[in-house]
């Protein structure tokens, strides 16, 4: 089991003591750490690793998605061992955006990487990937903003003067931190930190022609051969805790884009009723299954607009842990709204689990407008907005 | 467990009703805090537990459950507890193909799955023991949740035989309880699920629905429940 080395003081840790009678009714007490299967329970030593921290509500582990401002909507960034499925917008422009910053941060923090697609192949994704702000050019870029920021904050509020006081939701980069960094979108990830980073790949042309041995369960076919691609990595490297040798532990990031789409040979976005409509919904739940026994997280995008059947889709939710909805503004309505004029869409935060918890944690705001600026991908709340909308 | 239910619902761990199916529903809102409820409740009024937990792992509802006031891995170690907890267990049909029948046989089935072999493993960690000594109050069969094996490719009509089966031999027979949790999808025309749900709702004896607020969002209070029997 890992959790953080630094235990802070200033962390609640309410509940979260694990009771274990051994034989001489002699009782231990055991920080408990992310959910994996205890198979390092005998180890008392906690280690630490890169690019995670425990969450200060129940002690769970968490990873960050790649944009500290999606981290902080999240309740501190994304659980070890879940998903988070990204519903896709409708033209398939921001959401590979989200998912390269999830891998990106992977890189940068030195996870494993598991990229698997069916459009592109996953050495090419990689390329694309943006390039991490580092602490110098960090400040260059902070500098600039933080004089426009500050000519927007001095303009007070007449009308709704009581929300001045509400915090905002932060919109430009404080400082470079260990956990959850920046990146400039305009540049490219420089190649030296590919290749030191350790990366599999999954592209489903190249792995779909072999011929299937094993009994047909209603799965697909580029499922199944990714669900097995997948626990196989798992296994041969550890992440689940079956090589307890390994002396340093590290967390796999998996990518899978465009799921459901019908390159994965589903058909659920283009028929109500499909023969095999239970094929995405059983992946998820394998999927959950090898997630929740290893040391891993994962990025789905998938293409719900484009599903027919919203029944799928209710029950593809509920076997995501988390789950964003993008809503872009391109062809629609809104694009000409000048409430929305600054921005590029809207982020739906549509759930968040409860984990190891009886209540999860929900952000106060709820209507969210993200833009992507030259350089940056930045979330901001409209609520005033909205307001002065209903006026 | 929460004392409020308890009073709402006129229970307390130290009279049971015995012979009863219960119904849990959630709409637009998390109503796994009902199952957390019950599967406390049940342990501490000293009953012979089996939770399929098909949702969540182990450790997600024993950590939850100690702050309930109950121990899992305790109670499963003394063998008040049987747990199958589903997403470990997939795994291992999954990728290890098993020789003797696995609860969850139907994940490697092509067509509507049969539910079977999930039966006798309830049937099997419920039995009452021959040994005379009454050990436990009552065999509880906890389910979390149903809607899930629709999503796995199990029919509508296979997930109620399944309880069907379940109420006769627990309920019936050995004058245990039995509680599984169903989602409402609502508008999201599942079929499939409403077929379910409204199947269920006739056999049971207890209703409690775990409802959002008609109203949206709001940051104290979660939702409404209500119950009907």
């Amino acid at each position: 089991m890992a959790a953080a080395a630094t235990c802070s003081t200033g962390t609640r840790s309410t509940g979260s003591m694990v009771v274990a009678a051994s034989r001489n009714n002699v009782t231990s007490f055991q920080r408990r750490g992310p959910r994996t299967s205890g198979t390092d329970s005998g180890c008392s030593r906690l280690v630490s690793i890169s690019g995670t921290r425990p969450s200060v509500r129940n002690g769970q582990l968490l990873v960050s998605t790649g944009l500290p401002a999606l981290d902080q909507l999240l309740g501190g960034g994304l659980a070890v061992g879940t998903v988070l499925l990204i519903e896709e917008d409708k033209y398939n422009i921001y959401s590979p955006l989200l998912f390269k910053y999830f891998l990106a941060e992977g890189i940068v923090t030195g996870h494993t990487l598991l990229v698997a697609s069916a459009k592109e192949d996953p050495a090419d994704i990689l390329q694309e990937l943006p390039a991490p702000l580092l602490d110098d050019n960090c400040k260059k870029e902070c500098d600039e903003d933080i004089c426009n920021h500050k000519t927007e904050s001095n303009v007070k509020m007449k009308i709704a003067w009581r929300y001045q006081l509400l915090p905002k939701i932060e919109a430009r980069p404080v400082s470079s931190s260990r956990f959850g960094h920046y990146y400039d979108v305009s540049k490219r990830i420089p190649q030296e930190l590919i290749e030191a980073s350790k990366w599999h790949g999954f592209f489903l042309p190249e792995k779909i022609s072999s011929t299937l041995n094993e009994d047909p369960c209603s799965l697909n076919h580029g499922y199944i051969k990714l669900l097995q691609f997948i626990q196989n990595i798992i296994y041969k490297e550890g992440f689940d805790g079956s090589n307890p040798q390994k002396k340093q532990k590290n967390i796999l990031r998996i990518g899978i884009q465009n799921l459901g789409s019908p390159l994965w040979g589903d058909d659920i976005c283009w028929t109500e009723n499909c023969d095999s409509n239970c094929s995405l919904t059983k992946f998820l739940y394998m999927l959950r299954g090898l997630l929740r026994t290893s040391l891993s997280a994962c990025i789905i995008t998938v293409p719900t607009h484009l599903i027919q059947n919203k029944a799928i889709i209710a029950r593809v939710t509920n076997l995501s842990d988390t789950v964003v909805g993008l809503e872009s503004f391109i062809g629609s309505e809104k694009e000409t709204n000048p409430l929305y004029k600054d921005y590029h869409g809207l982020i739906h935060i549509r759930q968040i689990p409860q984990l190891n918890n009886l209540i999860c944690d929900v952000s106060d705001v709820k209507d969210l407008a993200f833009k992507l600026k030259r350089k940056l991908f930045t979330i901001e709340g409209t609520w005033v907005q909205a307001l002065v909308r209903n006026y | 467990m929460f004392p409020e239910l308890n009073n709402l619902l006129n229970t307390t761990p130290d009279q049971v009703e015995q012979g009863k199916l219960t119904l849990l529903c959630d709409a637009k809102t998390d109503g796994s805090f009902l199952v957390h409820h019950f599967l406390s409740f049940y342990l501490k009024a000293n009953c012979k537990v089996c939770f399929v937990a098909l949702i969540q792992s182990f450790s997600h509802y024993n950590i939850v459950g100690q702050k309930l006031g109950v121990s899992l891995t305790t109670a499963r170690e003394c063998g008040q507890l049987v747990f199958l907890e589903g997403l470990k267990s997939a795994v291992d049909v999954f990728f290890r193909p098993q020789e003797e029948p696995h609860p969850l046989q139907f994940l490697r089935e092509a067509n509507s799955g049969n539910l079977q072999p999930l039966y006798e493993f309830v049937q099997e960690a419920l039995k009452p023991m021959d040994s005379g000594e009454a050990a436990w109050r009552c065999p509880v069969l906890l389910v979390d949740d149903l809607s899930v094996l629709l999503s796995l490719g199990v029919g509508a009509v296979a997930v109620l035989d399944f309880v069907h089966y379940c109420r006769a031999t627990v309920c019936r027979e050995w004058k245990g309880n039995v509680v599984a949790l169903v989602h409402d999808s609502g508008d999201a025309e599942d079929e499939e699920n409403d077929i379910l749900l409204n199947g269920l709702g006739h056999q049971s004896h207890l209703i409690l629905r775990a409802e959002g607020l008609a109203t949206g969002f709001c940051k104290d209070v979660h939702g409404q429940p209500k119950g009907s029997s």
